[in-house]
């Protein structure tokens, strides 16, 4: 496949939320807001491109048994590198992720590509995965949270559509309304993927 | 007193997985049986608990003291890791049965959000000690009430027809948010 391809892959065929469905706990955490979810999507295609970058290039150094602390290690730093450049530049969205952004380390999707991907491929191709997987992600995300903002807040990117005192199904601003937009969004995506 | 504020609000009001939304790829992927969701219950709990304890006191006597506080991440994550690895090997050694019966389950819990979520909030909220350890053992709780209520409301959906594109994931995860609202109720107890 060439790098194009691998890059395609994440976006569509192979979306991380939508497809494989890993690296969920994130996905319903943080999609309150459009603009909660472009951060945190790109927070996280950030760590996944570099990480999958560094473990490209040391995949021929690492011993075998003692891979998964090593890729922890580095995910670990990227992620740390991350949480000090959003507290400093954007600490609004920093305060509003809260927990999550450390626990961008534990996401299922960055440690996946990195044992599925960066361990047996270019430098140069895992770093396509790396942002095509993110970005998926980041669309996913991105789309989950501008449903959720406009159904449950009636705005779009703290931009507000409807009048001040009108109703909103506010739901979907809470834990449930997670799980139910998901659950329909995956539905609906699943049927035009068949088409 | 507070440590049963802290229990309650952990098991019911606040719940990790169906408010706070940790462990959910544990909740969304384990949760088919009863039986396995039990395991994993119970697993989590006790690498949950170990790791706080561990997470905690490292906090206090080495990052704070040193004003490394920004290795946090990165240190909570490895001593998660390392405690799943010595936990894996030391059941292995005195208790094959357990070993057996939690099976794949261990190293799945070192991704497990939950664990790491709970050791950064218990630093977040400022707990000591023992406050640290009733917050980690009620959420565990409330982790293994939910795995396994969802796991029986699971078994009784394969029973039942499903339209074909709601099939799987989808249903599951509206179950999950029928749930979260059956939670939700509670939040007027504390």
């Amino acid at each position: 496949m060439s790098n194009v391809k691998h890059f395609t892959n994440g976006l569509v065929k192979e979306n991380p939320t939508l497809v494989l469905l890993i690296g969920m706990c994130p996905v319903l955490a943080v999609s309150t807001s459009a603009f909660n979810g472009i951060g945190m999507g790109l927070a996280t295609t950030f760590v996944l491109a570099m990480s999958n970058m560094v473990i490209a290039m040391i995949k021929n150094l690492v011993p075998n048994k003692v891979r998964i602390p090593i890729f922890v290690v580095v995910i670990a730093s990227f992620v740390t590198i991350v949480q000090m450049v959003m507290e400093a530049f954007v600490p609004g969205l920093y305060k509003a992720l809260g927990v999550f952004v450390p626990l961008i380390v534990v996401n299922c999707i960055i440690l996946a590509r990195a044992e599925a991907f960066a361990q047996k491929n270019t430098v140069m191709a895992s770093i396509m995965d790396g942002l095509g997987m993110g970005l998926g992600f980041t669309f996913a995300l991105t789309i989950l949270g501008a449903i959720r903002e406009m159904l449950g807040n009636g705005s779009i990117f703290n931009f507000r559509f409807v009048s001040a005192d009108a109703n909103t199904i506010l739901i979907f601003i809470l834990s449930p309304g997670a799980f139910i937009a998901l659950g329909y969004m995956i539905a609906i995506f699943n049927r035009l993927k068949k088409k | 007193m507070e440590y049963i504020i802290i229990f309650i609000s952990a098991v019911f009001v606040n719940n990790i997985v169906l408010a706070k939304f940790l462990g959910i790829c544990a909740f969304l992927g384990v949760s088919n049986r009863v039986g396995t969701a039990a395991g994993m219950a119970a697993a989590v709990t006790f690498v949950m608990v170990l790791s706080t304890i561990v997470t905690y006191l490292l906090q206090k006597f080495v990052l704070d003291p040193f004003n490394i506080g920004f290795m946090q991440t990165i240190v909570f994550i490895l001593v998660i890791a390392a405690l799943v690895q010595m936990v894996e090997m030391i059941l292995k050694k005195i208790s094959p049965s357990l070993y057996q019966a939690l099976g794949i389950f261990l190293p799945l819990i070192t991704t497990n959000c939950a664990v790491l979520g709970i050791s950064i909030l218990t630093i977040q909220n400022d707990y000591n000690l023992l406050q640290g350890i009733v917050f980690t053992a009620s959420n565990a709780l409330g982790f293994g009430l939910a795995i396994i209520v969802f796991a029986g409301l699971r078994e009784r959906l394969e029973l039942q027809t499903v339209p074909k594109g709601m099939d799987g994931f989808p249903i599951s995860l509206i179950m999950a948010g029928i749930l979260s609202m059956a939670f939700m109720g509670f939040s007027g107890i504390v």
